[in-house]
């Protein structure tokens, strides 16, 4: 590991300064990616700057929805009984992801900026459009089981591991940033990219650009909602795939609905497809699997020597009609 | 970059000079020579490393040294301040819940910090209100043992927990 300066700024617009003022400086804060990140030689900042301490750590009510400190540790963000209460799908996303050590470092700003779990990514030795551009991509034709079936390129078709990220995609969240023009706000659906021909980005953020917080807006939709996350142990565990869902029924016809999954994208991914075949249709098995089937259209799968990943496709289909099914069941 | 930094361990105030690049779990067991909390991945995947830090449970392995100055850490050690059983470290032993023992330091202070979060409500993944053996499981699935313990470890937390 490269020595590193470690720096306590003393507000968010310190912290942002330092960052941006400096190619070669990072944020630090839970610390559960970037740390390992030091260890594995993925990252070699020379200056480390903690940003625990400069955004709120608490949640707060606003406009009839809340919002989030980037600080607010993802153990606490899941105990909220307001977050429980009016966004049961991301109390149990964040529930479903790593382990209650790592919930209580992590934070609300850090989790959905952590990297993809791609273990070509993470070994500094074999070919990685993402971590090294140009170098070529591994994963096709390697171990492929975690790989994307939506929206990947020949450049790379790695998955964002967050779950906490998927129901945040489903939820409208607005991220909030400030940067070294000021403050702006980005729709959580279009903070990730997809890796086209540029892998090596992640989000849209620029170099310096701080979270600050994350809004969840009124939705009254989200009080019935759910998270599924399939993975290979019950528990501590990242996602093969993730369904977040809810949904509006009355008279036995879907009003509205809301879905996203994880797992098999580069980036959290909305379902809009599935969406728009399901709202106004009758809320029944057939539709919701037509539904994921429209979703579909496009999904490749990648090859590998582990057998690939073509069996996520029949996976998300059957995960989204049990979750619409178990949410339309309660609904009425 | 060497810094200097104040941790409270085990209820007693440390000194130490560490560099930027120090892990808690290096300055505890290499600079401290508090070796309670063990190394097992060094990358947040097993739990051995676990201690509590401002009451709460963390990976040691993954928390920078110099970001811990000002705080609070517990290590399973401690937990028996002078030599009297933690009611967490006494159901282990009443249990059988260790083979080699390379992973109960860290089991022992994820207990402490899994029923404390449970008495205060916390939810969790698998959602039963009552702490079945599932439950516990879901609660401590931080934790690896190498040598399958895993059994009497639920039983021992479950014991903890009436204590
Ligand atoms: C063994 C293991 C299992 C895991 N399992 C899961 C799982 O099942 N599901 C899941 O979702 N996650 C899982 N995780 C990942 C974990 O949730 C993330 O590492 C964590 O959420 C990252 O948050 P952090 O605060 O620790 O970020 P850090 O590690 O501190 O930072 C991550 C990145 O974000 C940047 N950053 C942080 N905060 C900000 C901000 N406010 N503004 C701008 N940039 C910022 C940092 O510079 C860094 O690049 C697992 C991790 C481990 C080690
Ligand atoms: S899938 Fe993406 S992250 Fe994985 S090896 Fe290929 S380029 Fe790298
Ligand atoms: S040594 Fe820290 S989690 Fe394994
Ligand atoms: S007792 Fe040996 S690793 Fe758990």
């Amino acid at each position: 590991m490269r020595a590193f300066d470690y720096q306590v700024p003393a507000d968010a617009l310190a912290a942002m300064r330092a960052v941006a003022g400096n190619d070669s400086a990072v944020f630090l804060a839970g610390g559960t990616n970037l740390v390992d990140h030091l260890k594995l030689g993925l990252t070699h900042p020379d200056l480390v700057v903690d940003i625990t301490g400069v955004t709120s750590d608490e949640v707060v009510e606003r406009d009839g929805g809340l919002w989030i400190g980037a600080a607010v540790r993802n153990s606490d963000l899941a105990a909220d009984p307001r977050v429980c209460e009016r966004y049961p799908m991301l109390s149990e996303a964040l529930l479903s992801g790593a382990s209650g050590q790592l919930r209580n470092m992590a934070t609300a700003g850090g989790n959905p900026l952590q990297r993809t779990r791609c273990g070509y990514f993470q070994d500094n030795t074999t070919p990685c459009n993402k971590r090294r551009p140009g170098s070529g991509c591994a994963a096709v034709g390697g171990h492929a089981r975690y790989q994307g079936i939506l929206g990947t390129s020949e450049h790379c078709v790695a998955t964002h591991p967050s779950d906490m990220a998927v129901a945040l995609s489903a939820l409208d969240a607005v991220v909030h940033v400030l940067g070294p023009d000021g403050e702006r706000t980005i729709p959580f659906t279009e903070l990730h990219r997809l890796p086209g021909d540029e892998p090596s980005r992640d989000t849209v953020l620029h170099h310096g650009d701080l979270i600050t917080a994350i809004e969840l807006p009124d939705t009254p939709i989200a009080r019935r909602s759910r998270y599924r996350k399939v993975r290979d142990r019950a528990s501590y565990a990242f996602a093969l795939v993730s369904v977040a869902a809810a949904v509006d029924v009355t008279d036995g016809v879907v009003r509205d609905v809301r879905i996203a999954l994880g797992g098999v994208a580069h980036k959290p991914w909305r379902a809009y497809l599935a969406e728009e075949a399901l709202r106004g249709q009758a809320a029944i098995e057939d539709n919701f699997r037509e539904a994921a089937a429209a979703e579909l259209v496009d999904a490749r799968a990648v090859d590998g020597m582990d057998g690939g990943n073509a069996f996520k496709i029949p996976l998300v289909t059957r995960t989204v009609v049990s979750v619409l099914r178990g949410l339309t069941q309660e609904n009425q | 970059m060497q810094t200097e930094i104040n941790l409270r361990v085990d209820g007693t105030d440390r000194q130490v000079t560490v560099d930027t690049r120090t892990t808690l779990l290096d300055a505890l067991r290499e600079r401290l020579a508090n070796t309670s909390p063990k190394k097992g991945c060094d990358h947040g995947q097993c739990g051995a490393c676990t201690v509590l830090l401002n009451g709460r449970r963390v990976l040691s392995c993954l928390v920078l040294a110099v970001t811990a100055g000002g705080k609070d850490v517990v290590t399973a050690n401690g937990l028996a301040p002078d030599g009297e059983l933690h009611p967490v470290q006494q159901a282990f032993l009443d249990n059988d819940a260790f083979q080699c023992g390379y992973c109960t330091p860290g089991q022992v202070c994820s207990a402490v910090g899994a029923l404390d979060e449970f008495r205060r409500g916390w939810p969790s993944h698998h959602g039963d209100t009552e702490l079945t053996r599932a439950e516990v499981a879901e609660r401590m699935s931080g934790n690896l043992c190498r040598c399958g313990a895993y059994t009497n470890i639920v039983t021992a937390v479950q014991q903890a927990a009436r204590a």
